[in-house]
Parts: C-alpha cells; structure tokens; sequence
C-alpha cells in the first residue's frame, strides 16, 4: 500500500491537532475537575411532592451546617419552582434539578450553568456565578407547546451583599 | 449498465428525496419568520412545532434516506458493472419506506406527532408516526443488504482484486447505517410503539435517550458519506485531474464507519443518567473521528492541486484560479469544503467536554449542524444531482448557468443564515423556542441577528426553487436521441493494483465495531436494568 509522505506528514499533524485538544480537556476533566453535569442518581418524578428533599418546603436556596449552598428546584410544564432566587456571586453553589413531568433542559445565559432534566433522574451541577446581575433561567428542552414561555429568574448579588437568608420570596411579577 | 428500467427506478428514489427537500425548504422559511416574532399574526406554537417536527423528519429521514439509496443503486451498478440485484426485493424496499414516509407525515402535519425529529420521550406522538418512521427505516434496511450482497457477488466473481472504491464507501455506508439505526429502532420497538398503544404504563427516558444516542452521530455519516465518497471519486475527475490517494480514502471511510459508531454518547454530555467516566471515554472517541474528515480535507485539495496544475496552474496558489470553477462539481466541492471548515470547528467546540456546556442546545448547535448537513451534504447532493440528471434522463441539464447560480445562492444564503445563529447560540437563545417569549434585557440584544437571519432564509428558498426548477426542467425537455453521457469515476494517481484485505473487506471491521460498541455502550445500557429506576407515563405537548 502507498502512502505520500506528505500526507503522512499530515496524518501525523492531525492526530496530533486531535491529541492536544484531548489532553486540554482530560486535564481539565481529571486536574481542574471540570465535569459535565454526570451525577447517576434515580428519583420518583410522580412522588416528588411526598420526598422528603423536594417537597415544596424544601425548595429553594439552602445554606447548611458547613455553609454550602444548594438550591433545589422543580421544573414541571412550564415553569421553574421557585420563580426567583438569590445566590452569591464567586461561591460554589450546588444546584439540584428534578422534572416532575417530561423532559426539560435549563440554561443561564452567559454562563456555564446548564444541564438537562431528566425525569426520574436528579440533574445536579456545581458552579460559581463570577458576575453579580440579574439572569433569565430558561428551559432550553423542547417540552410541549408552551415550552417558550418557560423560564425564571435569578438574581446573581455580590458576595458582601448577600444574606444567607431562607428561602427567598416568591414575588408574583417575575413575568 | 445504465438501462431505462434501472434509470427510472434510481430516479423515482432522488424524485422522493428532492420533493421532500423542496417542501422542508418551505417551512423552515416559516419557521424563521415565525420564531423572530417580527409578525405577529404567524406567532403560533403548534403551527410552529408541528412545521419544525416535520422540516426535521423531511430533511434528515426522508431526504437523505431516499437520496442514499438512490445513489447507491447508481453507484453499485456503475462501478461493478453489474444490474442491480434481486430488482423486485430493491422495489419493495423502496414501496415500504415510501409508505413509511406517508404514515409518518400524515399526524406530522395535522400536529399529532409534534415531537420533533428526536421524538423526545415521554411526549407522546400518534402511534402511526412512529410505525412510520420504522417502516421508512426498515425499507432501507432492503437497500442495505441488496448493497451488501453485490459487494460481496463482485468480490468472488473477481478475487483478490480492489472493490472500485465508490462501491467500497457505498458497501461501508450501508454496514454502518444497519448497525446505527439499531439505537433507535430499539427505542421505538420496545419503548415508543408499545407506550403509544397503551401496552405498557411507563417508560425511561433515560433509557430511551441513550439508545438515541446510539444512533444519533453516526447517522450523520450516514448523511456524509455519499458526499465523501463524491469527493473521491467524481471530483478529481470532473477537475481535470486525479484522485491523489485511493488507499487513503479507503483508511478515511474505515475510520469513519469503526469510530463514528461508537461515538454517539456526546448528544449526552449534559444529561443526568450518564456518569463523567463515559462521557469523557466518547469524547475521546468523538475527536479521533475529526481525523478521517482531516485526511479526507487533505486528499480532495491534493487531487484538486494535481487537477490544476494540469490545467497550467503554477505557483503556490495559481492552480486555485485554473480550476474549471464553472463545472458545478468543482464548484460544489470547494463550497462544501468551506463549509465543512466552519461547521468543522463549531462541532469540535460541541465535543469539546465542558466546552459544551455553554452552547448546548442554544442556537449554536442548529447553525452547526445546517453548516455541516446543509452546507457541505446538501451541496453535494445538489452537485451529485447535476450529474445525475443529464445521465439518468439522457437530456443534457436545462441550465448550466442556473446551477452555477444556485450553488453560489445556496452557499451565501447558508453563510448568511447560520452566522447569526451561532452570535445568538452565544448569547444564551435557546434552539427549539417559537417565541422569544422572555421578558429580559438578554433578548433585546437578539433582534439585529434575527433579522439577518430571515434574509437568509429567503435567499436560501430562492436556491432550492432554482433548483428543483433545473431539474424538472431537464426531465420534461424533450429527448434529443444523440445525447449519451457517462458516468466518469476518478482515476487515482497511483494504480492500487493489490491491497490487504483489511482495506478490501469489512469482516475484520465488524468484528472491531462489535467490541467497541459494547465497550462504550455496555455499561451505559446496562446500568438501566440493574439500578432502581422510576418509569414516566407519557405526555402530550
């Protein structure tokens, strides 16, 4: 078989091109700790309002013990639950996803924080939010007819300012 | 080889494909104007979910499916000089994707199956959507083993000899497409068709999701490789040159089938019932796959250099300009490649592990796919048809200029449309949206780029109005009885006189494809039968 050097010159410069970008993102992954949202965890979307984690109580902005923040969150056709919260920027913020429903994906924009909703599966993703601001969450998962007009709202508040108040109100305008 | 009976049959399938192409153009004119919002009296969610659902289905299932076969027939009769095997099973196959297609299309577009083209369990369609998308893919399953049984007729007919390697890339793509729609199929025969006729309560969409995924890259190879193989072997001929490397294009097409299978699990990344571990194992594989598409770069500039040097180009870069730019084949492989550059590193982007996470199912991800599906597939295609015609009606093409015009219109229109997209896939617009319905200072930073948007849109109907305008003007031309043309395949460089069987075979391949399938998609289906899982009931939308 007949292979031009120059082309073996280039096999080589592009498998080399593909083994670069490879390492970048095994680094990353291995060193940094830079997943994709992986975490393998089951859950009874139909009996989600009789858990103990998401029932409607529990919904919401947490801060425990060791000062961790988790927010858990509902996604059923078509809306979030709650509407609005409030984290800190430049702090790690665990966030806890479940569908009660079909499908749903959710995104902030101009950030990193995004997964799908599986129903039956818990999405949880960890993230710090670096710039203080108001954020549209939106549900990027096509999920029925009123798919668009699913999205709300999250306040990004500076570290100083925030209180690791409860769960924050639930304000009736966030429309 | 090139009889009536085969002619009229290889016809009707790229007749179906085109028709179902021309249609899907329509609405996605739609379907932009609809999701910018700038009119109100079209702003209409079902309408507009049910016109996205059946643009995909159209484009992607019933376009290339039938595109596919079509080509194939052609090249495995041309190629092998030999009539196409078993005729009455090719016929069969085609009435029973054909009537796939129209069982799937009916509740598409009276809106009973707005599910979009990847279904999206646990929303639920009308049952005979799904038995029609089976059908239509179980009638190409006939193509698949007619294609697979004059691979091997040819192969003891001329032992130890190279399979022409058009046919070689035809018999690859037919391997790969019955082992890729496996995924789906399995999710439609033991998921979807048995929930929507109430056999059984719940589902996992999980479960469903990852069986997807199985199919959900490697059908784009299935989509590519026609184009692929139009690079190699139509292209350096149509140049005036020839093809640089055969044995390197036989290694590209290997590598596309035995890696591009395994690979789907990147549609996954940001889904909850799969661990990093294989995420990251997949988007390893998913980077090896950019390297035959490399190669394949490679090779095609190479024969194109060779082709214009011949034509008296010197220089650096004076062979670009000798180039005979007005033969739409030529023309059409150096768009397609352009094209193919820029989706290129918008999908390398895509696959990149956490990278993903910023564009996933934003705008980005359509203006990706349209570059590389719409842009590079479909210009081919086109070219492929231009070719085509004159040789299956025996009519020479209506207009040369025409199609000239068509590409260029095509190319630009699709520059124009899918660059917008990726600014808006940026700026966090979700994909699958029909309003921007949101109250946000965000959004008012998307309408410039929806505007753009839409003039895209309409310069890229025009093209495929001229389009299927030539063609059915060349066929209802009346016939000019000295008009004979040929099909040419390239001639490479270098005579391949023998090869290893490895490059002349796909026993060994499958072999390869078996084991890394169950690597890679072992555990990840597994895991479904032995943790707890919780099933869904199924949604309407």
């Amino acid at each position: 078989m007949h292979i031009d050097p120059l082309e073996r010159k280039w096999a080589y410069t592009a498998l080399g091109m593909a083994g670069l970008f490879v390492s970048i993102i095994m680094v990353d992954a291995l060193i940094h700790g830079i997943n994709a949202p992986s975490h393998v965890e089951t859950i009874d979307s139909a009996r989600l309002h009789l858990s103990e984690e998401f029932a409607e109580d529990n919904l919401g902005v947490k801060v425990d013990a060791q000062g961790d923040i988790t927010v858990r969150m509902v996604a059923g056709r078509y809306s979030f639950y709650p509407k609005h919260i409030s984290v800190p920027s430049e702090t790690k913020v665990t966030f806890r996803w479940v569908s009660t429903d079909v499908l749903h994906g959710v995104h902030i924009p101009m950030t990193n924080m995004s997964t799908m909703i599986v129903p039956g599966y818990v999405a949880q993703v960890t993230t710090s939010f670096p710039k203080p601001g108001e954020y549209p969450v939106l549900c990027n998962e096509y999920c029925g007819l009123g798919h668009d007009h699913m999205w709300s709202n999250i306040s990004v508040v500076a570290k100083e300012n925030w209180t690791a108040s409860t769960n924050a109100p639930v304000t009736g305008d966030a429309k | 080889m090139n009889n009536a009976v085969e002619n009229k049959f290889i016809l009707s399938h790229l007749w179906v494909a085109f028709i179902a192409f021309i249609l899907a153009c329509f609405m996605g004119v739609y379907q932009v104007l609809e999701r910018s919002g700038f009119i109100e009296a079209l702003t209409s969610p079902s309408v507009y979910f049910a016109s996205v659902s059946t643009h995909g289905v159209l484009m992607a299932f019933v376009l290339t499916t039938f595109f596919i076969m079509g080509f194939g027939y052609y090249v495995a009769s041309t190629s092998l000089k030999m009539p196409i095997w078993n005729k009455p099973l090719a016929w069969t196959g085609f009435s029973i994707a054909l009537g796939g297609t129209v069982l799937a299309a009916i509740p598409l577009l009276i809106g009973k199956a707005s599910v979009l083209y990847t279904f999206y369990p646990p929303l639920l369609a009308h049952v005979s959507f799904y038995i029609g998308a089976t059908l239509l893919v179980v009638g190409s399953w006939f193509w698949c083993a007619i294609m697979v049984v004059m691979f091997y007729q040819w192969k003891n007919a001329n032992p130890n000899q190279p399979v022409p390697l058009a046919m070689f890339a035809t018999t690859a793509n037919a391997l790969l497409w019955l082992w890729t729609s496996a995924g789906v199929a399995l999710e439609v025969l033991f998921q979807l068709i048995p929930l929507a006729l109430g056999w059984m309560d719940t589902i996992d969409p999980g479960l469903a999701r990852t069986l997807f995924a199985w199919t959900l890259h490697p059908i784009v190879y299935f989509w590519l490789i026609p184009s692929y193989t139009a690079f190699y072997v139509f292209v350096p001929k149509q140049a005036g040159g020839f093809l640089f490397s055969d044995e390197m294009a036989r290694v590209a097409f290997i590598i596309l089938v035995v890696f591009g299978l395994p690979i789907g699990f990147h549609h996954l990344y940001m889904d909850p019932e799969q661990a990093s571990g294989w995420k990251l194992l997949h988007a390893f594989g998913t980077f090896v796959v950019s390297f035959p598409t490399l190669i394949t770069g490679f090779t095609v500039i190479a024969s194109l250099e060779i082709a214009g040097r011949l034509r008296g180009g010197k220089g650096l870069f004076g062979w670009i300009g000798t180039l005979p730019w007005t033969n739409p084949m030529t023309l059409s492989v150096i768009l397609a490649l352009l094209m193919l550059i820029f989706g290129g590193f918008g999908g390398l982007v895509n696959a990149s592990y956490a990278m993903n996470a910023m564009v996933h199912n934003t705008a980005w991800v359509p203006g990706h796919f349209h570059l590389i599906f719409g842009g590079t597939t479909i210009i081919m295609y086109f070219a492929i048809a231009y070719y085509f015609w004159p040789i299956l009606t025996r009519k020479p093409l209506f207009s040369d200029s025409l199609a000239l015009i068509q590409l260029w219109t095509w190319f630009i229109g699709m520059a124009i449309m899918t660059t917008p997209w990726h600014v808006l896939g940026l700026l966090g617009q979700p994909r699958r949206i029909s309003s921007v319905a949101y109250n946000s200072l965000l959004t008012l930073s998307w309408d410039p780029y929806e505007f753009v948007m839409i003039f895209g849109g309409f310069v890229l109907l025009g093209s495929a109005c001229l389009f299927i305008y030539n063609v059915a003007k060349t066929q209802l031309s009346s016939a000019s009885a000295e008009f004979v043309q040929q099909v040419e395949y390239a001639e490479p460089i270098h005579a391949v006189e023998s090869l290893p069987e490895y490059l002349n075979d796909f026993k060994l391949w499958n072999k390869v494809i078996a084991v890394l399938m169950f690597i890679s998609f072992g555990v990840p289906i597994l895991q479904f039968f032995f943790m707890d899982t919780f099933g869904s009931s199924g949604w309407g939308y």
